[in-house]
C-alpha cells in the first residue's frame, strides 16, 4: 500500500512499490485521464505534476511518489469548474483526437506558474516533448496565449 | 473504404441519399425520446475529425430542435446502420445526407399526423425546439409527446425535400465540437479507458520475424497468476493486473523459440525492389491525341519510402465470449467490416459478434484497431465469462499494424515552347492501399495468419478508381493536356502489410505532379500559379489557387536567403475537394516548414470551424510526413518501432498555417479530412526546389535525401 497526496486527496494503493505511477492512477485508483502513449518518455501523454514538477508517470515508480504531492489532469478542473486553460482550450477547440491533450495541460501548466506570460517561442519549446499527431498544436498554442492573459496579474 | 467503395450503387431502387439506400428504415438512424431528446444512431463513427458533432447538427436543423436536444449513440452491431468504413473523406456526404433526409422525412411525417389530428393546414403548422404549433401558438403535439407511436417504423421515400440552404441556422454554423470536453477534462472516453467487472489483461508475444513460426514455448513461472495462451504461432498472456500482463509477456518472449524468416528488401534498396518485384499493370487513365513536336520535355521520378499512422494512443479492444456471443469493444473503423473478417478468422458465424465502437486515439486511417480486436477475442474465447483487455506496446504499433504503402511515380511530361502542357504520362508503382478487413475471402486481420489453422495473408487491393483509387489516387493530373497516359503496377508480394493511410496514393501523385508542373514553369519562364492557372479549366480548382496565392501575397514575393515559396493545388481524389497550397520553407541544417497558407473548397460546410480544423491538422500531418517520416526495417521486420526511430513533427518545428474556406452553401459536401495533404506536401516540395535549387525526388525530404536529389540531378 503506498499512500500519497493524489489531486489534494490523501489516497493508498494498493500496488507494488516498483510498479510504474501510471498503473497505480489508471488501475486502482480508478483515473483514466493520465494515457499510457509509449512507456519510454517519448511522447508525454501521462505527463503528471510530482510535487509541482512534471514526471512521465509512465516510468515513474509509485515507491518515490509515497508521501508526497500529485496532480493529474482531474486536479487541474472539472466540467463544473472548469481551469482558465481547460476553457481556453474548448474556446479553441484545441483537439481532435485529444488524446495528447492531458499531458499537454499538465505541462502547460507548469509553464505558466514559472512564466506567467510565455511568448509563442517558449510555448512552443516547453510543449516540444509533447506528441501531437492531429496537427492540433497552433490551436493548442493559441489556447494557452489565451489562458495566460486571463491567468496573468 | 467505405459505401463509395466500389462505385455508385445502382441496384434498381429508388435513389436515397448517402447511405440511407442501403439502410432504407428511418428508425434505424433516428427515434423520439419521451424525456425531449433525439437519439441519432449513425453507422459513421468519431474518430477525433468531430463528425458526430456535424451530424447532430445536420439533424438538428432538418428536425428543428435545439442541438443540445441530439444525442449521438456511438455505433453498434446490430444497433446501427451499416454505412462500412469510416473514410475517404465521405462520412457527411454519405452519413450526413441520410441523416438530412431521414430526418426531413420524420419531421414530414409527424406533421403531417399533427395536421390531420388538428385539423390545421400542414402549410400553417410551424415546428419550435420539437414543438408543432398553431398559427395561433396552440401546441399541437411534440416529437416527444409522439415519441411512442411507432411513426418511424417504415421506409424512407425518395420524394422528400430537405430545407434550402438559405433556410439552415444550425448545419453552416461552428457548432463546439461534443466530445471535446470529456477529452479536454480526462474523463472515461477512450477504449482504453473501459474498466468491466473481472477484467483481465492480455499482451501479444510478437514473432522474431514477419512470418516466423513458433517451434516452442519452454515451460516456466510467470508473474503474477499469468497463464499463457497459444494458438499456432499466436502467442499471448493474461493477467489479473496489467503490468503483470507486460512483466508476463517481457518473460515469455524469452522462452519462446521462433523459426524466423529474412522477407523484406534490405531498407536502403525499397526503390530498387519497387522497380523489380512482380506486379500486375493496368491502364488508369488513356487519351490518345497526335501533339506537335515538344519544346520541353521532364522526366522525373518520384520515391516515398513505406509510412506509418502514429497514433499516440496504441491499439486496444476488450472482448467478453459469454454464453456463446462474443461481445467486443472496438476503435475500428467499421465495425460491420471487422465483423465480417472476425467471423471467418474464428470460423463463427458473424451473428455471434456483439460489436461496440468506443473512440480510440486518432487513427488516420487502417491503424492496427481492427487487428487487436481478432487478438483479443481469440485470448476472450479461450477464458469465458471474463472481459479480456489487449493493449498494444509502442512498439507494436509504429512496428506491427498495416503501412502506408512505398511508392514509386515516374513521370514524363512535354510542353511546347511556352509551357504548354502537350503530353503527360505517369506509372504509379505500389503495393495496394487497402488491406481493410470484410472486403475478401480471407480475413486481413494480422493474427489470421498466425493461427494453428492459418489463413493466407491477402494481398492488399487499390480500389477502383470510380471508387476513389488507391495507388492511382490523384494520378490524374487535373490540368489540360491534349494526350494522357497513366498506369499502374499493382505489386503482387507483400512483405510489409500495407493499407489505408490518410489520403492513400494522393500524396505522393500530387507531389510528383505539382513537381513536374514547377519544372514545365521554370522550362518556359512562366511564374508557377500563372503556368497553372491557364492549364485549368476547372473553375472551383482557380478559385483555391488564386484565394491561397492572394492569402500568401505570392504576386507581391520577395526573395530571401535560405527561404522558398512553393505552391500547388488539387482536387482530391478528382472528384472531392478542391485545396491549394501556398508553403515556406527554411531551408537551415536541415528544411523546416515555417508557414503554410490553405484554401480549400468543400462544398456545403457544415461546421466552419470544424473543418478548418480538419484541414490545418492534414496539412501538418503532411508537413510531417514528407519531411520526417519513413519506417525503417531490416530483413526481419521494422526496426523504427520507438518515436525514436519514427520521428513526427514536434511544436518548435509546426508551421503557423492561415486557412480559409470558399463559401458554397448550395454544392453538395465533398469531405474535408484529407484534401489538404496532398497539395502540402507538393507546395514544400517546390518551396525546397525555390530555396536550394534542388528537386526532391526521395521522401522524407532530409539533408541526406536532398543530397542524392543533387548528385542525379
Amino acid at each position: 500500500m503506498i499512500g500519497f497526496t493524489l489531486n489534494g486527496a490523501a489516497v493508498a494503493a494498493p500496488i507494488e512499490a516498483e510498479a510504474p505511477l501510471l498503473a497505480a492512477l489508471r488501475g486502482p485508483l480508478g483515473l483514466s485521464g493520465t494515457r499510457f502513449g509509449c512507456g519510454a518518455e517519448q511522447c508525454g501523454a501521462c505527463l503528471v505534476l510530482l510535487d509541482g514538477q512534471p514526471r512521465h508517470a509512465c516510468t515513474l515508480p509509485v515507491g518515490e511518489v509515497a508521501g508526497r504531492d500529485v496532480t493529474t489532469v482531474e486536479g487541474i478542473g472539472t466540467a463544473a469548474a472548469p481551469h482558465p486553460l481547460q476553457k481556453a482550450l474548448l474556446d479553441q477547440q484545441a483537439g481532435q483526437c485529444g488524446f495528447c491533450l492531458s499531458g499537454i495541460q499538465i505541462r502547460a501548466l507548469a509553464l505558466l506558474r514559472a512564466t506567467p506570460r510565455p511568448t509563442e517561442v517558449e510555448i512552443r519549446a516547453a510543449l516540444d516533448p509533447h506528441l501531437c499527431r492531429c496537427g492540433s498544436h497552433n490551436r493548442i498554442i493559441r489556447a494557452i496565449q489565451q489562458a495566460a492573459a486571463e491567468m496573468a496579474p | 473504404m467505405n459505401l463509395a467503395f466500389a462505385g455508385p450503387i445502382q441496384d434498381g431502387r429508388p435513389k436515397l441519399p448517402g447511405s440511407l439506400h442501403v439502410n432504407r428504415r428511418l428508425d434505424q438512424w433516428l427515434a423520439f425520446l419521451p424525456e425531449g431528446a433525439v437519439r441519432l444512431t449513425p453507422g459513421k463513427v468519431e474518430l477525433g475529425q468531430g463528425i458526430l458533432t456535424a451530424l447532430a447538427q445536420i439533424a438538428a436543423e432538418e428536425l428543428d430542435v435545439a442541438l443540445s436536444r441530439i444525442r449521438v449513440v456511438a455505433a453498434s452491431t446490430p444497433g446501427s446502420p451499416d454505412e462500412a468504413v469510416t473514410s475517404g473523406s465521405l462520412s457527411v456526404q454519405e452519413s450526413g445526407m441520410a441523416i438530412r433526409h431521414a430526418c426531413a422525412e420524420a419531421r414530414a411525417i409527424l406533421l403531417s399526423v399533427l395536421a390531420q389530428r388538428s385539423g390545421v393546414s400542414p402549410h400553417d403548422i410551424r415546428v419550435e425546439d420539437g414543438a408543432f404549433l398553431a398559427p395561433d401558438g396552440r401546441t399541437l403535439g411534440s416529437y416527444w409527446s409522439m415519441a411512442d407511436a411507432g411513426l418511424l417504423a417504415a421506409e424512407a421515400s425518395p420524394d422528400i425535400e430537405a430545407k434550402p440552404a438559405t433556410a439552415r441556422r444550425i448545419a453552416g454554423t461552428s457548432a463546439p465540437r461534443l466530445d471535446l470536453p470529456e477529452k479536454v477534462f480526462g474523463s472515461p472516453r477512450f477504449i482504453h479507458d473501459l474498466r468491466l467487472p473481472g477484467m483481465r489483461h492480455a499482451r501479444v508475444v510478437r514473432p522474431a520475424s514477419r512470418g516466423a513460426v513458433l517451434l516452442a514455448v519452454r515451460e516456466g513461472a510467470l508473474p503474477g497468476d499469468a497463464v499463457v495462451h497459444r494458438d499456432g504461432s499466436f502467442l499471448a498472456v493474461l493477467a489479473p493486473r496489467e503490468q503483470e500482463a507486460e512483466a508476463a509477456a517481457l518473460r515469455l518472449a524469452g522462452r519462446a523459440e521462433w523459426q524466423a524468416a529474412e522477407t523484406l528488401p534490405p531498407d536502403g534498396a525499397v526503390e530498387a525492389w519497387l522497380d523489380a518485384a512482380p506486379a500486375e499493370e493496368s491502364l488508369v487513365a488513356e487519351r490518345v491525341a497526335e501533339t506537335p513536336p515538344a519544346a520541353h520535355r521532364i522526366a522525373r521520378r518520384f520515391f516515398r519510402p513505406f509510412v506509418t499512422h502514429a497514433s499516440i494512443g496504441t491499439s486496444c479492444a476488450v472482448a467478453l465470449w459469454q454464453d456463446g456471443r462474443m461481445h467486443l469493444w472496438t476503435h475500428s473503423q467499421g465495425i460491420y467490416n471487422l465483423r465480417a473478417d472476425l467471423a471467418k478468422a474464428m470460423r463463427l458465424p458473424a451473428e455471434t459478434f456483439l460489436i461496440q465502437h468506443v473512440e480510440g486515439a486518432g487513427c488516420y486511417g487502417h491503424n492496427g484497431a481492427d487487428d487487436v480486436a481478432l487478438e483479443a477475442a481469440l485470448v476472450a474465447r479461450a477464458h469465458p465469462g471474463i472481459p479480456v483487455r489487449l493493449l498494444w506496446s509502442r512498439a507494436e504499433e509504429l512496428g506491427w499494424g498495416p503501412a502506408s504503402p512505398a511508392m514509386l511515380v515516374a513521370v514524363q511530361a512535354e510542353a511546347a515552347a511556352d509551357g504548354t502542357l502537350l503530353r503527360w504520362s505517369q506509372r504509379v508503382t505500389s503495393n495496394g492501399h487497402s488491406g481493410r478487413p470484410g472486403r475478401g475471402k480471407h480475413p486481413t486481420l494480422l493474427a489470421a495468419s498466425q493461427l494453428a489453422d492459418p489463413f493466407p495473408v491477402p494481398n492488399a487491393i487499390n480500389p477502383p478508381l470510380a471508387g476513389g483509387g488507391g495507388a492511382q489516387r490523384n494520378a490524374v493530373p487535373g490540368y489540360r493536356v491534349p494526350a494522357l497516359d497513366v498506369r499502374m503496377a499493382h505489386l503482387q508480394v507483400m512483405p510489409l502489410r500495407t493499407s489505408a493511410l490518410r489520403g492513400l496514393g494522393a500524396l505522393a501523385n500530387v507531389w510528383a505532379i505539382e513537381s513536374v508542373m514547377d519544372e514545365l514553369a521554370a522550362a518556359a519562364g512562366a511564374d508557377p500559379l500563372a503556368h497553372r492557372l491557364r492549364h485549368l479549366d476547372d473553375a472551383r480548382a482557380r478559385d483555391v489557387l488564386a484565394r491561397a496565392a492572394a492569402m500568401a501575397g505570392w504576386e507581391s514575393r520577395a526573395r530571401r536567403e535560405g527561404f522558398g515559396l512553393g505552391l500547388a493545388v488539387a482536387r482530391y481524389k478528382g472528384t472531392g475537394a478542391w485545396c491549394a497550397a501556398v508553403a515556406e520553407v527554411e531551408a537551415a541544417e536541415r528544411v523546416f516548414c515555417r508557414r503554410l497558407w490553405l484554401a480549400a473548397d468543400v462544398g456545403e460546410v457544415v461546421s466552419p470551424d470544424g473543418t478548418l480544423n480538419q484541414i490545418e491538422g492534414g496539412a501538418i500531418q503532411a508537413t510531417s510526413l514528407c519531411l520526417l517520416e519513413a519506417v525503417r526495417h531490416d530483413a526481419r521486420g521494422v526496426t523504427s518501432d520507438s518515436w525514436e526511430g519514427y520521428p513526427i513533427l514536434r511544436f518548435s518545428e509546426v508551421p503557423r498555417v492561415a486557412a480559409e474556406l470558399l463559401a458554397r452553401p448550395e454544392a453538395p459536401p465533398l469531405g474535408a479530412g484529407e484534401c489538404s495533404m496532398g497539395p502540402v506536401i507538393g507546395a514544400i516540395a517546390n518551396a525546397i526546389a525555390d530555396a536550394l535549387g534542388v528537386r526532391p525526388t526521395h521522401w522524407p525530404f532530409t539533408p541526406e535525401n536532398l543530397a542524392k536529389a543533387m548528385d542525379t540531378a
